[in-house]
């Protein structure tokens, strides 16, 4: 490992003007993903400013009837909490199904967000990659790439977001809480994420020294009907290669609301804004589901080893709706 | 008669491991102690045209960087030969870093030695290569037309093919073929604890090295050739090993390039491998394709088998997993024909790895027998038992031991299976297609080729220690050594202390191919014996002695005491002999010498496998909810660690059969998925109800403890059982490992 200043702040204050002012610094959180990236140096920083000891780790409730995820909460403490578990069950079984226990006792919400891409070009220091060395190219486009991503590529790009709160909160439209020397931001989640177009390097709409303080769930009563289903090759400990967070209240057979988002295919958490659409209104049948799936993935681009994931997350989202009908219609 | 042995005795070593107190090979205490770290290749094949290491060589805390240029010449380098035959055994016919040329991604090319192993990491990203790269071969299509038939393959240890009777004409004369072609996706070990190798020399011909290793002996006789130095000169000590699967059954350059590292700067060095590095540096299973053809009569009687095998092996040497053993004698069939054919590619030399060969082989045939069952109408396990052949079908002699249709018959109680429908697609509960499926499970007993050697030392309290060259690597070994050694000396087993883990020990050969525990097994136990007799000799010459005068064969051993067969109350115990006749201890070297391998038996160990899956009929997700696993290992040391081992085979069959793959990017020519992210291996939640259960055979032909070995038996026939269940649930017939969801779309 190259040499690393460290240092252990306790306000949020001194963690960004330390940040901000050093553009070679980064802030160390749960570091389960950092580190990683520290060792195979994809990440360089010559100064890690551990906020650990700052003050927002809460989950609180907000006027009005939201809730507010510390930025620092571990994902384990947010899973389990039982305000989180009765009105946003999608978001409690997200963070349960992602990662191992132990790393979920060490991963912040925060963190869990900014959390990078694990394609392999991406981690191999080695080799083209334009969202690691700008300019290269994509080895990915080519490659091993049975994991990457079918929805908001770009000829540069087409690794996935790793993230299942990510969906989440993408189907929940989650208003990130940001602080910087400038002042304090509220970024709709939607925003938070950027598609990599022609800049995969950038992730995050955030200027250098930016911390996540907090993620706000609004109050949205469907929420608390709500799940999130995850595709993988094994039980435990991997990323998906499809999930689905959905919302959905159905009233005499016709669905009045829902809230679809897609991980495990997309460059960011994807909002399913074409299947809502069709959705809306619909019967609450395979049918609707199905022609909702097939919207969805209309955009999708396929790149050799990964083209069963078109397939797989339209399946994926029919089963997901499917479910949650049962569950509606049992209730 | 053996109160300790068939006990479940926990593990002697269970303590110390559990409270972190084992010392691995990277943990070894040593003063003075420097760090290396190893560069790779990045490219496959050329040359290395430039190496700029001025700028590591002034980084903070380095020592030495070591190149081509700069690295010690080895002596010779020895040809590649399977420990088992208790020689030198390199992994490959290669030794790296003793010219410029590239062979395979991932092949050493420096080492950076710094005082902090954080120092010698970052230092090691400094150092600038040129290389001059030419094509690569590193899958197997892209050389498959110029596949050969190799002379011999597996270090010169088996033939490049055989047969027997005429396989076209049976097959032509059969009623029912099925033939079918299976892929296999290369595969690596992953044991927990990476390799690592500590290297203190003491003098200029006196080298220790702490090294993670399946064979202490094997270590210290290859580094021996290397390094041109006699075995006198080189100690190998293994206190414990994290898992090995195979990786750690040959030996690999890591050893000798710390030793070199070691000289070249004149202090201790540690080198551990990084989880990456286990991708290149200890060979793994070769990507291959098994192409398959049952000739068989319309009851289902075979006839006929032809097998053959496509796999890539590397520029050094004639590898393949030997594939085609088992699936040639597990039934009666009098017309074989099995054909290793080999594509050279740039790669590290392939290795054992989990029941290698028979894993893939078994998978193959067990496959196409499923086939066949269902072509001929007939339930697959009765298939099987028409087809179990009571003699060994390559040679004619009986079988040492088999147990085989007592296995069969045991895991159809266990698992229910003869309420299974035979239709396809028949069981759905809700989104689950529910299936079965089994298979027959094969693994040949290899015999050590060299005598095996113990020691064993009684002191006069009464207590025992036992000694003999063999590690410590997840198996129990040392606890089924100290329950051999007290039943034979008649001493509960807390009196005695088994000690290996060092290549000053009595040599035993690397403990491999399931026969580590026989081999060590047999050696203690004779050894035991001969010091057992020498005391009840010793008693009866005694004067003074309750047993004087009385025939030593009417003289038995039990509670510390030597006692007259049909008059236990007259006897005395060991302490009391060696206290009345000033004795501090008596102590014996033992031998075993294995029988020769055609001793005029077949010897194999049997088994059978069921599984049950489900399969999401939409989402292509396979689920195993429970496997039943029931083999005949000749007998069992120890019912815990015997189970536990036969268990985590059949999940690692598991493994093999829906998770691991390693994935070559061929435009790099390295693997793309080098970590326990990315190469996926079974987590607890993938562990299904799993019943493991053995039938004891008496076999006094394999060796004088009459056991088999349980180390690979487990994983044959799990993949398999597997598949044939997942195409039970869908009807779809699985051709290539592993099983992941597209397949099933």
């Amino acid at each position: 490992m190259r040499p690393i200043s460290y240092s252990r702040v306790s306000d949020v204050g001194t963690a960004i003007g330390t940040v901000a002012a050093d553009p070679t610094s980064a802030f160390l959180a749960g570091g389960t993903n950092q580190v990683d990236l520290l060792r195979i140096y994809v990440e360089q920083p010559r100064r890690l400013v551990d906020i650990n000891d700052l003050p927002l780790k809460q989950v609180e409730e907000l006027p009005g009837g939201g809730l507010r995820l510390g930025g620092l909460a571990r994902m384990s403490d947010v899973a389990e909490h039982p305000t989180v578990r009765r009105r946003y069950p999608m978001v409690s079984e997200s963070l349960v199904l992602g990662a191992s226990p132990q790393l979920r006792h060490m991963a912040s919400v925060a963190g869990n967000l900014m959390q990078r891409t694990r394609c392999t070009y991406f981690r191999d220091t080695e080799v083209a990659c334009n969202k690691r060395s700008p300019g290269t190219g994509c080895s990915a486009m080519e490659g091993v790439n049975r994991g990457h991503a079918v929805l908001g590529t770009s000829e540069c790009c087409i690794a996935t977001h790793p993230s299942d709160l990510g969906v989440a909160l993408m189907a929940l439209d989650a208003v990130v809480q940001t602080e910087s020397p400038a002042g304090q931001r509220s970024i709709p989640i939607d925003d938070f994420y950027l598609l990599p177009g022609k800049t995969p390097e950038r992730e995050h709409p955030l200027s250098h020294g930016e911390l996540v303080t907090g993620i706000d769930l609004p109050p949205l009563p469907v929420a608390a009907h709500s799940r999130y289903i995850k595709i993988r090759d094994r039980e435990s400990y991997e990323f998906a290669l499809a999930a689905v967070a959905v919302a959905m209240s159905v009233v005499d057979g016709r669905i009045t609301e829902i809230r679809l988002a897609l991980g495990g295919v997309a460059t960011k958490p994807w909002r399913a804004r074409a299947a809502e659409a069709a959705l809306d209104g619909a019967p609450a049948t395979t049918d609707s589901f199905t022609r909702a799936a097939e919207a969805e993935l209309a955009t999708a681009v396929p790149h050799g080893m990964n083209a069963f994931k078109i397939e797989l997350a339209k399946r994926t989202i029919v089963r997901a709706l499917t479910e949650m009908t049962q569950r509606e219609g049992s209730a | 008669m053996s109160p300790a042995i068939g006990a479940t005795l926990n593990r002697v070593d269970g303590r110390f491991k559990v409270r972190g107190e084992s010392r691995y090979s990277a943990e070894v205490q040593v003063t003075n102690l420097t760090h290396a770290v190893v560069v790779n290749s990045k490219i496959a094949s050329g040359r290395i045209s430039a190496i700029d290491t001025s700028e590591a060589e002034r980084a903070a805390g380095v020592l030495a960087v070591l190149t081509h240029r700069n690295m010690g010449r080895v002596a010779t380098v020895p040809r590649l030969l399977p420990s088992l035959a208790g020689l030198a055994a390199p992994g490959q016919s290669f030794f790296p870093m003793q010219d410029e040329s590239i062979h395979y991604g991932g092949q050493p090319i420096a080492v950076v030695v710094a005082d902090t192993i954080e120092r010698a990491d970052h230092a090691a990203t400094l150092i600038r290569v040129e290389y001059e790269t030419t094509p690569a071969t590193t899958l197997l299509d892209q050389d498959r037309d110029r596949a050969y038939v190799p002379e011999r393959i597996f270090g010169g240890l088996l033939p490049g093919q055989n047969s027997r009777g005429d396989v076209a004409k049976a097959l032509a004369a059969a009623e029912v073929c099925v033939q079918a072609t299976y892929r296999f996706a290369p595969n690596h070990h992953n044991p927990i604890e990476p390799s690592a190798s500590t290297a203190v020399w003491d003098d200029v011909d006196r080298l220790t090295i702490y090294d993670s290793t399946q064979g202490p002996n094997s270590v210290q006789l290859t580094v021996a050739e290397l390094l041109g130095l006699p075995p006198i000169s080189i100690r190998v000590v293994s206190h414990a090993v994290g898992g090995s699967f195979g990786s750690k059954a040959m030996v690999w350059h890591h050893p000798t390039l710390v030793a070199l590292a070691a000289r070249h700067v004149g202090r201790p060095v540690r080198l551990a491998l990084t989880r990456e590095q286990m991708f290149t540096s200890c060979g793994h299973r070769e990507e291959q394709e098994q192409q398959i053809t049952i000739g068989a009569a319309a009851d289902g009687r075979i006839s006929a088998l032809r097998h053959h095998k496509y796999s890539l092996t590397s520029r050094f040497d004639d590898w393949a997993e030997p594939s085609l053993q088992s699936a040639a004698v597990a039934y009666t069939n009098p017309n074989y024909e099995g054909v290793y054919h080999l594509v050279r590619g740039n790669t590290i030399t392939p290795t054992f790895m989990r029941a290698p060969g028979e894993a893939s082989g078994m998978f193959a045939l067990e496959c196409a027998m499923d086939e066949l069952a269902e072509r001929v109408g007939v339930d697959p396990l009765e298939l099987r038992m028409r087809n179990v052949s009571d003699t060994d079908p390559s040679s004619g002699n009986p079988w040492s031991s088999s147990g085989l249709r007592e296995c069969y018959q045991r895991a159809a109680e266990l698992f229910g299976w003869h309420d299974r429908d035979p239709q396809p697609r028949s069981r759905r509960e809700g989104q689950w297609l529910v299936g079965t499926g089994m298979a027959s499970a094969l693994y040949p007993v290899t015999q050590p080729v060299n005598p095996q050697r113990a020691k064993a030392r009684l002191y006069n309290d009464g207590t025992a220690v036992v000694e003999a060259g063999v590690s410590e690597f997840g198996t129990g070994v040392f606890t089924a050594m100290t329950q051999v050694a007290a039943d034979a000396l008649g001493l509960p087993p807390e009196r005695v202390r088994f000690v290996g883990g060092s290549s000053d020990l009595p040599n035993i050969t690397a403990a491999v191919g399931s026969a580590g525990t026989s081999a060590v097994g047999s050696a203690v136990h004779v050894t035991v014996c001969e010091l057992r007799d020498q005391l009840i000799r010793r008693a009866v010459a005694d004067d003074h002695s309750p047993l004087h005068g009385a025939d030593p064969a009417r003289v038995q051993v039990r509670d510390g005491k030597m006692v007259l067969s049909d008059r236990p109350d007259v006897g005395e115990t060991y302490a009391d002999l060696l206290h009345r006749t000033m004795t501090p201890d008596v102590e014996v070297l033992g031998t075993w010498n294995p029988p020769p391998q055609d001793a005029g038996y077949g010897i194999h160990t049997f088994g059978a496998q069921m599984a049950e899956v489900v399969v999401d009929a939409e989402l292509g997700v396979v689920r195993v909810r429970r496997m039943v696993g029931v083999f005949a290992p000749g007998r069992v040391l120890n019912r815990k660690l015997a189970h536990s081992q036969l268990m985590g085979g059949m999940l690692w069959g598991l493994g093999q059969a829906l998770l691991e793959a390693t994935r070559m990017d061929p435009r790099l020519g390295r693997w793309a998925n080098s970590s326990l992210a990315d190469y996926l291996v079974p987590v607890n939640a993938d562990a299904p109800d799993v019943v493991v259960d053995t039938i004891e055979q008496h076999d006094d032909v394999v060796n004088p403890i009459g056991i088999k070995g349980v180390g690979e038996i487990g994983v044959v026939g799990a993949a398999a059982a597997i598949a044939n269940a997942v195409h039970h649930a869908t009807g779809r017939r699985m051709y290539e490992l592993p099983i992941t969801l597209e397949k099933l779309l």
